[in-house]
């Protein structure tokens, strides 16, 4: 029975997130939460620790984490509290974070993820809290220096239940977490700046039924492919240490990026003991009923909603419609192209096939995509009139891309407008015809599957001008 | 003429009818300062103080100016000050110049008063004696080899020896009321919430509170209502309206003196009041006496739940003291060791090499107490007896209006004598904990001296933001007993 199940380990999975809430100003003191200034410009006596400083709330911040955890559909703690979570380190100048602990902003919330076979399910949110950023070390040969300009942005930290149980599901949590945010605007939801990022809880059981097994934490991945590499490597690293009936030790470990693996930082007898206890220098924070209404009435269209909207009423498939709105930008450009050009399936094509190509080939955004909704509705309009068909008009496309101009001069320009005078093609038909005495003669004999190598020589010679549907209906009658 | 006889307002008249300059008033305390060094009561005395005066005389000091303006001030060295050194008496702030200026610092800026230096005090706060700093004990100018009382015993020396008008110290457990019982100063610790913390090195945040001293209550008053009131910066300040008590004192408190000796005053138990002396027991009779005189009535007052009031205090104290005290880490500020092989031995060598004992003694005492195995025994269980203390007190002011007790349950004691044994020390604080704890009002008062000339002093405990009714009693008693009020302690007058 043992050497049966070998290798049949499965993944539970949990992750916390940390997101930067993008308030101007950090969350106890008036310093700006401005990225890339000159190292310890952005900060005063409350962010840098100096004695006798006291911090305020910005109430900006507790706005976007209650929106946030409405939006993760999580129990909003009217009353709720700040803790000291105590601990010694360079980058944390109070040597204490002001978050929260036993009394958190939000509990018992859920995200909806789609799966691999289309079916979805849900993860659990078990708590929300906001709490403080620390500040940043780096390290030279001379030694190490502090940068507190991102001591005391405002976080939220959303911890999952321990629902998930392959990376890819890891995975898709954490995106639709970054969407969910980046449709309320709560965060600005860039990784490479450090404004979103995750701890990953992984251990491994056999089946459903069994307890949880000795679970391990990878600290501040800040990237989906990392959380990917990373609990790929766990699982497998476990699953040998299981299989050798090895013990599996709690600890906390450390993605090392270069080499894909994770090492071990801090063994659990080394792990802090965070001394938390209630912040005395910030009152209980009180939210009343009118508070919490005004941020519902704030939350936008979710991505969700939306995406159920857009297979209702755009007729698109589950799957478009989820790529669609996978990008509150992306979802935003493909409306206000269908509302230019009408047509919403024809212009999810041209989003799928076209734009998200070009963006996933630039690493771009869509809000630094060249062509606007103009642009390319008119584009696709000249398409859907027959000016210029589908293959021409992808070559408009990237010519538009790299130069600029709009497709009417390149379409003039060029001389790419369509022929679909009857007479002018049916000129080139007879041509074709005459020219191609064997391929006629294999039609005629029943092999109408030459008919597409007649078509393309007409296409050939109009140099693509002419309108294939045009094309193909006089063929037809002569030929038949 | 005797400046040091004369009250604020009086020394305000005189400013603006140019009997007497700011500059030659600041020059005579600066001369005092230096004369009585050997009190210890100053750590740092601002050498711009005479000049920043004399800058004031020129602007000029007219009547409608603050009533402040001109009159100098000492400031216990935990407050910040604005490019001056702020040392906590400690060697791990002993070269720490503030960055920015404490509220209260900038209130009293505003208000014209003359800083004139910051004075010495337990380290960090954590004291009933003044013994305990990096500068040296605070001798006490009633009699030099007595303690002066703590923590902020130089603040409450500075204004008993004459070396200042009026100072400010921190009350955490006592620590305004204790010195200034010891020293024969009218004093105030205000409820809490009433005065900015911001800019007061914090030791236990949600006892702290700052609290004026002063030989006569009127300039307690004048001193409170500068500093008082809501402050942005501290986020458990009140946004309570308040009045300028002064005024009400002045203006309005003749015509009401009937309705108020009406009022009642509770006394508590006499089994609660076990350790005090009997000096001290026969003054708080001699107290109860001169009001009931006055028309006061009394009543007896049970505090069921004061035999915890140490316990839970020193639990609450040394646990937000560990966390407030993390930040002197030797990374950005302060001393920092001199070797250290890796990061930890940087914590733990420059903390270690610049607390002093009692210090360290809390932290470790603190970081126990929050620790993950303990907290609910210890941190948990203090925060729930806190409760029923605070409870103790609306159950009693139930029956009353304010209650009278001494500060402490001796006079000031030898220098040395309680040392050695920090619970003894600890036991100094007996009586005034429970007010921090319960976050009331108290105001101490001066009510005469022991066979030996050591002063003793009561307090009047009132309810949540209800300082109105402790400075009109204490005003009354003052007028009653104005032999109790405007000391300059017996030393410092000889060596005048």
């Amino acid at each position: 029975m043992d050497s049966e199940n070998k290798k049949d380990y499965k993944a539970v999975i949990g992750l916390e997130i940390h997101a930067q809430l993008s308030t101007k100003s950090k969350m106890f003191c008036a310093c700006s939460t401005f990225f890339g200034q000159k190292q310890n410009t952005n900060i005063c006596p409350v962010c840098s620790g100096q004695p006798g400083a006291l911090p305020s709330l910005n109430s900006k911040a507790v706005e976007y984490a209650v929106r946030a955890a409405l939006a993760f559909n999580c129990k909003i703690h009217k009353k709720n509290i700040f803790a000291r979570k105590n601990y010694f380190y360079p980058d944390l100048p109070k040597g204490y974070q002001i978050s929260q602990y036993e009394e958190p902003l939000a509990t018992e919330g859920w995200v909806e993820i789609v799966l691999k076979d289309g079916s979805k399910k849900r993860i659990g949110v078990t708590r929300l809290h906001m709490e403080e950023d620390a500040g940043k070390n780096t390290h030279n040969v001379d030694g190490s220096l502090v940068d507190l300009n991102r001591s005391g942005i405002p976080l939220i930290e959303i911890v999952s239940e321990p629902d998930m149980r392959t990376p890819e599901e890891a995975v898709s949590y954490f995106k639709k977490v970054r969407t969910i945010l980046e449709y309320l605007e709560v965060c600005d939801c860039n990784m490479e700046e450090g404004n979103l990022r995750c701890d990953i809880n992984v251990s491994l059981r056999k089946s459903e039924k069994d307890k949880f097994g000795t679970k391990v934490e990878i600290k501040n991945v800040n990237s989906f492919r990392f959380v990917e590499k990373t609990l790929f490597y766990e699982v497998e690293r476990q699953t040998k240490m299981l299989e050798n009936d090895e013990t599996i030790i709690q600890e906390t470990r450390l993605f090392d990026s270069s080499s894909g693996t994770t090492k071990s930082m801090r063994k659990k007898e080394e792990a802090h003991d965070y001394r938390y206890f209630p912040e005395p220098d910030l009152l209980p924070l009180n939210l009343n009923e009118a508070f919490i209404q005004k941020e519902k009435d704030l939350l936008p269209e979710l991505p969700d909603i939306k995406r159920d909207r857009f297979i209702k009423n755009y007729l698109l498939s589950f799957y478009d419609a989820d790529v669609l709105t996978s990008d509150k930008n992306i979802s935003e450009y493909y409306e206000s192209l269908v509302s230019y050009v009408g047509e919403p399936k024809i212009c999810s094509n041209w989003m799928q096939t076209e734009v998200l190509r070009v963006l996933n080939e630039q690493r771009s955004d869509i809000k630094a995509f060249k062509l606007d909704n103009k642009k390319l509705g008119d584009l696709i309009k000249h398409v859907i009139s027959g000016d210029i068909n589908q293959n021409t008009a992808k070559d408009v496309f990237n010519e538009m891309l790299s130069n600029g101009s709009s497709s009417e001069d390149i379409i003039d320009k060029k001389g790419l407008r369509q022929i679909s005078d009857s007479v002018a093609i049916e000129k080139i038909v007879d041509d074709v015809i005459s020219e191609s005495s064997a391929q006629v003669d294999q039609y005629k004999s029943g092999k109408t599957a030459v008919m597409g190598f007649l078509v393309g020589l007409v296409m050939k010679k109009s140099k693509g001008k002419a309108n294939p549907t045009i094309v193909t209906e006089l063929l037809k009658k002569k030929l038949d | 003429m005797e400046i040091l006889g004369l009250s604020i307002p009086e020394l305000a008249r005189l400013l603006r009818d140019k009997k007497i300059s700011s500059q030659e008033l600041v020059s005579f305390y600066v001369d005092r300062i230096k004369k009585h060094k050997k009190l210890n009561a100053y750590i740092t005395v601002l050498e711009d103080a005479v000049e920043i005066a004399r800058e004031i005389d020129e602007k000029g000091i007219k009547n409608d100016d603050y009533i402040l303006r001109g009159i100098p001030y000492s400031l216990k060295d935990n407050m910040l000050v604005d490019g001056v050194r702020t040392t906590c008496a400690s060697k791990i702030l002993e070269n720490y110049i503030a960055s920015y200026d404490s509220t209260i610092a900038k209130r009293l800026k505003d208000s014209g008063a003359v800083l004139l230096g910051k004075t010495n005090l337990d380290e960090f706060a954590m004291g009933s004696s003044s013994e305990n700093s990096h500068f040296g004990p605070v001798h006490n100018p009633w009699n030099e080899a007595c303690v002066a009382g703590g923590s902020s015993g130089g603040s409450a020396v500075s204004v008993s020896a004459g070396l200042a008008q009026f100072s400010y110290g921190t009350d955490t457990g006592g620590s305004v009321r204790l010195p200034a019982s010891f020293n024969g100063l009218a004093c105030l610790k205000p409820t809490y919430g009433r005065v900015s913390r911001y800019g007061i090195v914090a030791f236990a945040s949600s006892l702290d509170q700052v609290g004026p001293m002063a030989r006569n209550v009127e300039d307690l008053a004048i001193a409170y209502d500068v500093v008082s009131g809501h402050d942005t910066m501290d986020s458990t300040t009140s946004i309570k309206n308040k009045e300028s008590l002064y005024e009400y004192l002045v203006k309005e408190i003749k015509d009401k003196e009937n309705n108020f000796t009406k009022r009642t005053i509770g006394i508590p138990k006499e089994s609660l009041m076990k350790g005090a002396s009997k000096d001290v027991l026969s003054s708080l009779e001699e107290s109860k006496k001169l009001l009931s005189k006055m028309g006061f009535n009394f009543v007896e007052v049970d505090f069921p739940n004061l035999q915890y009031a140490l316990a839970v205090y020193y639990i609450i104290v040394t646990g937000e003291a560990s966390s407030n005290l993390s930040r002197y880490d030797g990374i950005r500020y302060g001393y920092r060791a001199k070797d250290y092989p890796d990061l930890k031995h940087l914590y733990s060598s420059s903390r270690g090499e610049g607390f002093g004992d009692e210090v360290r003694r809390r932290i470790m005492l603190g970081t126990f107490v929050l620790s993950a195995g303990y907290y609910d025994a210890y941190f948990s269980k203090a925060a729930k007896v806190r409760t029923l203390i605070k409870q103790d007190f609306e159950k009693a002011f139930e029956k009353c209006d304010s209650i009278l007790m001494p500060v402490s349950p001796s006079v000031a004691f030898k220098m040395g004598e309680k040392t050695k044994d920090p619970l003894e020390m600890y036991l100094s604080d007996i009586f005034t904990v429970s007010v921090n704890l319960a976050a009331v009002p108290s105001l101490g008062f001066p009510s005469g001296t022991d066979k030996e000339g050591l002063p003793i002093g009561m307090q009047l405990i009132g309810k949540h933001f209800d300082e109105k009714t402790l400075f009109s009693t204490a005003w009354m008693i003052q007028k009653q007993k104005p032999e109790w009020f405007n000391n300059i302690a017996t030393t410092a007058k000889e060596k005048r």
